[in-house]
This record gives C-alpha cells, structure tokens and sequence, in this order.
C-alpha cells in the first residue's frame, strides 16, 4: 500500500484487556497499517480487571488499575468512542452501526466484547440490592452500598464469589457464601483443600452455607433475603451472584457469525467471516471458552500477527492455571488435580500450617497441580506440566521445588513471597522485591517485560524463578507463564525449537538466510537471537552452514575474553592440565616480555594471562605456540583431572591420560552453552567430578560416568550414567552424550537443566542402550570437530582477521 | 570540522563495527545489516565497554559487556537504563569512509 492511499480501516468491538492487547500487539508488528477505532461499554480506558478484588477491598485505587489512558489512544492515533456501543454489524455494506445511528465502514473487525456475569435464574433476581461481580461498575456500586454494612449473601464459591466476599468482608459487611457444592472452588481444588480454604475464610468472619440450592430472592421494593429450596432462609441487605459468565455474543450472532457457547474462531482467530477476528472471553475455539487473562493474551499475539498481515502463527488452545487473588491466601492450581483411575498422586499435607501440596502423575509427567498454603513451587510445576517433561529423576524432591538445590546470588531464599520488599531479587543490577512489584503493578504481564522495565532477572539469570514467584502473586492467574511456548527472543514469535526445524527442514545455511525465511521483525536480529540461530545453523549444517562472525560475542570473534576494562584474558590449552617445565617457562617469558598485568590459574586448572590489549592478542599467541584453550566460548573448556594411579597412594585408575584424551578427543567443541568435564582416578573424586557437565570417577573395575552437574550459579549433583570398563568406552559415551546435548538443548541451556528438561531415562535410551545410535552420535561430533580448526593458529597465520588492529589512527595533523 | 579518511566501507564488518584511535580517543565505526554506518566514542556510558565490539542491528548497538542497548542515531542509551553517548558525523565518498571532527582538535 502506497504511503498516500488511504490506511485500511479496523474496528476494535471492545476496550478490554483482551482486545487492547491485540491492538498494542498490532502496533508493535505494523504500527502504521491501520486506522483503528476502539469501541468500548464502560467510561474508562482500558484497565487491569483482574484488579478488580484489590480495589473492591480497598487495597488499591481505580486510577492505579488503568492500563492504557486516554493519551495512549491519542498518541497511536486511535479513536477511542465509550458510551456509544456497537449495535450491528452490517457485513454487506462493511460497516459497524452504533446506539447513537453512526455509521463505521471497516476493513477489518476485531471483535472482543468479553463476557457478561450470568445470573441465577431464580424470581427476585432482578430486586433492587441483587448485584453482579464483573466490572468496575460492579466495583463502584459495591463500594457504595457496603458502606452502610448489614449482611451480605454471596451465591457461587468460585473465584469472583471469595474475592467479592473477602472486598465485602474487608469494608466491614457481615458476609455469608452460599454454594450448590459441598466445598469451595469445586472447579480448583479437591475436598481437602476446599476444606482448608473454607476454615482460613471463617477465621477472617466469612460465614459458608454449602450445598444450598437458592431457590429466590425476596423482598418487597429491595432485597430482604434468600430462600433455599429446603424452605430455609436468611437475611440479606444485598445479594451478590457470581454463579458464572456468559460469552457477550448476541452482536456476532445477529450479524450471521457461526456461534455456540462463544464466537466460533478458527486456529488463526477468524471467525466464519475472514474480515472479522475474536478474542477473548467472547470466543470458543476448539469448543474451548477462557475466562482467564492468561489465554486471552496468547490469543492477542495470533490475531494480531494475522491483523498485521505476517500470517504465521497458529493458536492452539492454552493450558491454564489459576490463582486466588485474597490477600494472604496462597492457592494454585493447573490440569488435572483431581485424577483419576490410571493416576497416580504425590501429597504433602502440614495442617498445622496450612500447606497442602498435591502433583496428579501419569506415566512420569505431571499431569495437575493443586498447591494450598505455599503456591512458591507452582511456576516450577507448571512449565513441567506444560512441557510434558519427564519427572522421574525428581520424583522424590518434586514436593519440595528446587529449594535443595543451593542458588547462587540471592542469599539462597527461593521464596519471594517470604523476602521483604527491600529483599533484592536480582543481585547483577540491583533490583528489590519491592521495585519488581511496583513495575508489574503498573501493568507488566511476563518476564520480559519485568527485565525490560526493571532489568531484573536480565543479565545472568539466576534469579529468573523468584521474579516468575513475583509475577504469579501480584498478577495470579493471568500470568503469561501459561504461554504454551516461549518465543525465542523479541525478534519473532517462533520458539528455539520451531527455529531449529525450519533451518534443518528448509536447509537454511546461515543467520541472515534463516531470518529472512522466518520473517524476523527486525532484520539484523538481537543480541539474543544472532548467536542462537549461529549456533543452531553450525549444528545443524557443520560442512555447509555458514559460521558468521557478526553473530558470536565478541569472546568468540577475537577467541579471548573480554575483560571489564576493554582488555582481554589468554588462556592456552593444557590438555588435562599437565604441563612441563619448558611450557612454562615459554608462558613465563611471553608474560614477562609483555608485562602481562597478572597472571593466575583458573578454577578448571589452567593458567590464565590478564589485561591483554586486543591489538598484541595475535602477538602474543604467536609467541605462546600453544593451541586455544577455548575459555571464552560456549565450547568445551577444560577438562580437570586429579593426580590418579600414575602418582597418587589411593588412584586405581590413570585419570590424568584420560583427561587428556578427552579433551583431546573434544577440543574446539561449539556448544549450547560451555561445556566443563573432569576425571578422578579414584572414589574420593578430587577432581569434582559429580559438579561437572561430564564427569568421571575412577573404580576398580573401570569408570563411572556421571552428566548434568553444575557447580555455578545453581549446584546440581549430575547423575548417574552408566559404568563401564574402559577408556574407549568412555570416550565414545562422552561423545554420544554431548552430542545429543549439542543437537537437542537450547542455546544458552547447559546441560544440567538440559538433563533435568528432557529425563535420563531418555538419555540412557539413546547413549548407553541403543549401540548404534550412540555411534551415530559419537560420529556426527567428529565430523563436526573435523570442520574445525585451531582459531589462535588461523590468526597468527593470517587466515583469520580478528580486527585486532585499529582500522585507523588518525593524527591531530593527519587528513 | 575536519574529515579524516577511515578506509574502505568493506573494512567494517556487517552488523559489527571497528575501533578508530583519534586524539579524541577510540571511536567506534559501525555498520548495520544495511550497510548503513554510524560513528560514537567507543565507550559504553554504563561502564565504559568498547561499543565497536557489539552486535548492531537496525539503529541499535548492543554493549559487549552487559548488553545495554544504544540508539546510534541519538546517542541514547535505550530504557530503562539512561545515559548518552558522543555521535560523529561519517560520509562515504567512492567506498572510502570519512570521519568529521571538530576543528579545535586538529
């Protein structure tokens, strides 16, 4: 479309979280394509409904919820008409009709009118005093009317009817829930937990009457009471219903749209019409509704991928957890929690105080979730269930999260919700529990966001769960954890597996050529992406993909590591850190000539030269006349050894000469992220193996060899792989092993989640059981090691141009 | 303003950069997907890291040293975070790259 013709034309039908969303996401893919009108019910902007409680209960202010205000509008050029609603869409002539008779031609239509409280249907349901829970209409009318106090009835004990009854309670009303059911949030929890909740709900003053049939409202000009069908009743000054909601409908409908419970919508978000797209609460698809923010959002990103005419995702229904927003009451559920025949169930319950935990199982993978009391390890849970990962090797601690496991850099808590708000969550930049909150408040929805507004969590990590912790209490279930899959970056909606198909599938042969294919939003890619698709391009084609040095770190372009000041670190290779007197001396000397800052062994045993100016780095390597030690890179560093049988009273096998051989065997080795092993020669490992990526512990009778373990940021224990009896034998499982590793983790995944993720039980199938797959594998990775050369050699010789050199100097008298 | 010649625009990587030492101190040129260059003092107003050894995409450099993103046009650093950096005028005449410094230097 030419710059001077007129912009399509989009009617938004709804100024809610779901269909704005779609318009925020629209904007940042085609902020130019469409002229957008926003059409919504209520008088304000959009703002955040699920908070809602918060402000009913008198915690938060209106104003504090608004997400979008009325300069967002103006500043994306978008009209914005509230008060005057949608009352037909006239689909032949392609224009919206509204109350007032004002006729809006579209291009397209964006249909997101929510979904209406539904009330029970009993006589007296429309007396004065009878109130719905569902918008800030609600929210103001209740504030109102609690005022005055007296009794309270709430019909339903789903989520809205506690949150209402916890407001109402807060504002000083006597409050009683009445429910058809024998226990509380029947759809959330099974009976013990419903029963936990409802004794924590007493002890605030709620009162419950469980399975009551409320048969009417009376009253004569206001409500007076509620009947229930066994002729009993009870006073009421007002009555809240919050017995479910009902997809808004009857405008799709009318206009000839395909409806059953909600709009019918294809995987692409269209409904029967392809101009007309639906989001939200108003849609069914794949005969699904959600009443959670969570799917709405993900539902958000499709539609306004397709709005922006990029056409390439697919919304394939969202698995949901759920969360109770009542201050001081932790409650998470996902899936199936309830079980059934063909499950199996772990349980954990402290009734003193107040915990229940429960993991629904089926065949080693999570299949529900319901967490009462301590809902911390729920984000951990869920992306297992979600991901469908093989828990057997922590069957034993899944009760208990990760907290064994020691954390680095948060003085080890891993429950936010105990950490005051001066806590700091994230120790790289400095950030509180405090300030995190505050950011997500002012309305952040997922993990990037919070590290894009507050940086925490964005540089190592580490502290990636506890502001997950923080988003799920402050948002509860409308966290977008629940996405069904991470996009890889900023740069596109396609997640690392997805990218990592289409370069095997479509033969795609270098960064550029996948970001092109793919669509990346930005064409030079990020600093997250450009590495990433590097890696996966050399994995997956080692001889013919393109290794383009404008996609590694710097590390990896000038194979040295920078260093705070600009400088960088040189550190040769010494295969199983056994060295000789002339080596050293050569490395002595080099240092000396140089006057090298300081020069100290590294944790992995190596002898590191500091404060190295990039312009003598080929200099120096030169006069080393040693290979690359590869410490810079996402690559097989060292491999430790202990002194073993050569020398020591206790060695029983020669761990020296097969560190050596191994990390002869795996030197240059690209990998999703470093890659450490070691070798002790006998069981008092004193080289650490069982802390290492690969580890190997020396028996009588052989080997032992042990994967997945860490001893950085989170210490991980590596597990057991397999004994065997020789060297050989070693070797090639080592080479099977990070080979699969190579072709299967993410970048930037190291192998101890990576374990974790995809299940020894998996691995040992593939390396250890199946004999001709672990030489496949073993192959494969000597052929991609073929392809490699000595980086430090390729430069001294010139075939390889690290830039070390100033492109110029240019002189005060110069030209 | 004075032009010094750099070299051949071939000589900065695609989507890198180089570093220049002027009596100004190190400048960065850099040189995004487009071929498109820019020139700032190649240090990182966070904590001084060299600029000409980030990934460049688009108008953004990415800092080597913990990734703080810069607009090259502007100067600015990306929020949150905050900070400028000094820009250099560049131009290109047949394939040789010309950096502009002020007069007081030379």
């Amino acid at each position: 479309m030419g710059k001077n013709a007129a912009k399509a034309r989009l009617v938004v039908i709804g100024n809610g979280m779901a269909g704005i969303r779609t318009v925020e996401e629209l904007l940042k893919m085609a902020p130019d394509l469409y002229a957008i009108t926003v059409f919504g019910d209520e008088p304000h902007p959009n703002y955040n409904r699920i908070l809602l409680t918060p402000v009913l209960a008198g915690e938060m202010r209106l104003e504090e919820t608004i997400l979008n205000d009325h300069d967002w509008y103006a500043e994306h050029g978008i009209t914005l008409h509230t008060g005057s609603p949608v009352v037909q869409i006239d689909r032949v002539r392609r224009r919206v009709i509204t109350a007032s008779g004002e006729n809006v031609p579209y291009d397209r239509i964006l249909i997101a009118t929510g979904a209406a409280a539904a009330l029970a249907p009993i006589p007296g349901n429309d007396l004065p005093g009878v109130y719905s829970y569902r918008d800030m209409r609600d929210v103001e009318a209740l504030t109102r009317v609690s005022a005055e106090g007296g009794e309270a009835v709430i019909i339903g004990a789903g989520h809205l009817g506690l949150e209402v009854a916890h407001g109402l309670n807060a504002r000083g009303m006597r409050v009683t829930v009445v429910h058809r059911r024998a226990w509380p949030l029947d759809k959330q929890l099974d009976a013990r937990g419903g029963a936990m909740l409802q004794q924590a709900m007493e002890a605030r003053g709620i009162r419950f009457l469980m399975e009551r049939e409320s048969a009417a409202v009376f009253g004569k000009e206001h409500v007076e009471g509620l009947q229930f069908q066994d002729g009993s009743s009870i006073p009421a000054r007002i009555v809240v219903m919050t017995v479910g909601i009902r997809p808004r409908i009857a405008l799709a409908q009318a206009a000839g749209l395909a409806c059953e419970q909600g709009i019918l919508v294809n995987d692409t978000l269209q409904t029967y019409d392809p101009r007309i797209y639906a989001v939200g609460e108003c849609v069914q698809h794949r005969g699904m509704t959600y009443g959670l923010v969570a799917p709405l959002f993900e539902q958000a990103k499709v539609a306004a991928n397709h709005l922006a005419e990029y056409g390439r995702m697919r919304y394939e229904g969202s698995i949901t957890s759920t969360k109770l927003k009542v201050t001081g009451i932790e409650l998470f559920s996902a899936g199936d929690f309830l079980g059934g025949n063909d499950t199996e169930e772990l349980t954990l319950l402290d009734a003193h105080q107040g915990i229940y935990k429960k993991v629904v199982l089926q065949d080693n993978k999570i299949k529900g979730i319901l967490l009462y009391g301590d809902t911390s390890i729920g984000p951990w849970l869920f992306e297992q269930l979600r991901d469908e990962q093989d828990i057997s090797s922590r069957r034993d601690h899944l009760l208990f999260g990760e907290t064994h496991l020691g954390d680095a850099g948060h003085a080890g808590s891993s429950q936010a919700a105990r950490l005051s708000d001066t806590a700091e969550i994230c120790g790289c930049n400095g950030v509180s529990k405090g300030q995190i909150v505050h950011a997500i408040r002012e309305g952040l929805f997922t993990l990037e966001e919070v590290r894009k507004c507050t940086k925490a969590s964005a540089s190592c990590g580490s502290c990636t769960g506890l502001v997950e912790q923080l988003l799920v209490s402050t948002l509860g279930g409308v966290y977008d954890g629940s996405a069904r899959k991470k996009a890889l970056c900023g740069c596109t909606d396609y997640s690392h597996q997805e990218v990592r198909d289409a370069i095997h599938k479509q033969k795609l042969l270098s960064v550029r050529e996948t970001f092109r294919s793919l669509g990346w939003r930005n064409p030079g890619g990020c600093a997250t992406c450009r590495p990433a698709v590097n890696y996966y391009v050399r994995t997956a084609w080692p001889a013919e993909g393109l290794d383009d040095p404008s996609a590694r770190f710097i590390n990896e372009r000038a194979h040295a590591n920078i260093q705070k000041d600009g400088t960088y670190s040189v550190i040769p290779r010494i295969y199983g850190g056994v060295t000789t007197p002339a080596e050293l001396k050569r490395i002595a000397e080099v240092a000396e000539r140089h006057a090298v800052p300081m020069v100290k062994f590294t944790g992995g045993q190596r002898l590191d030269l500091l404060g190295i100016p990039k312009e003598k780095l080929p200099q120096i390597w030169a006069e080393l006349d040693m290979p690359s030690g590869h410490a810079y890179g996402k690559a097989l560093r060292t491999v430790k050894s202990c002194v073993g049988k050569e020398f020591c009273r206790f060695g029983v096998q020669d761990s020296t000469q097969l560190a050596i051989d191994l990390e002869k065997n795996l030197e240059r080795m690209w990998a999703p992220h470093k890659v450490k092993l070691a070798a002790s020669g006998c069981p008092r490992n004193c080289a650490e193996s069982t802390i290492k990526d690969v580890g190997v512990i020396g028996v009588d009778s052989g080997w032992e060899i042990y994967v997945g373990g860490n001893g950085g940021m989170k210490v991980r224990a590596a597990d057991l792989l397999t004994k065997v009896k020789t060297e050989a034998e070693v070797i090639e499982i080592s080479k099977a092993f990070l080979q699969m590793y190579r072709e299967d983790a993410q970048y930037l995944e190291r192998t101890a989640p990576w374990v974790e993720r995809v299940g020894m039980e998996r691995i040992k199938a593939e390396v250890i059981d199946k004999l001709e797959r672990r030489k496949e594998l073993a192959e494969r990775l000597d052929f991609a090691l073929a392809q490699e050369k000595d980086p430090w050699t390729e430069a001294v010789s010139g075939r390889l141009d690290i830039h070390a050199a100033p492109l110029r100097r240019v002189s005060a008298r110069g030209g | 303003m004075q032009w010094f010649p750099l070299g051949k625009v071939s000589e900065v990587p695609s989507g890198g950069g180089r570093y220049v030492e002027t009596p100004v101190g190190q400048i960065a040129v850099l040189c995004n997907e487009e071929g498109v260059l820019f020139a700032v003092h190649n240090r990182c107003p966070h904590r001084g890291g060299p600029l000409s050894e980030g990934f460049v995409s688009g108008k953004t450099v990415f800092c080597p040293l913990h990734n703080w993103q810069i607009d090259l046009e502007s100067g600015e650093a990306l929020p949150p975070d905050q900070g400028c950096v000094k820009t250099f005028p560049l131009k290109t005449e047949n394939d040789e790259i010309w950096l502009g410094l002020p007069e007081t230097v030379s």
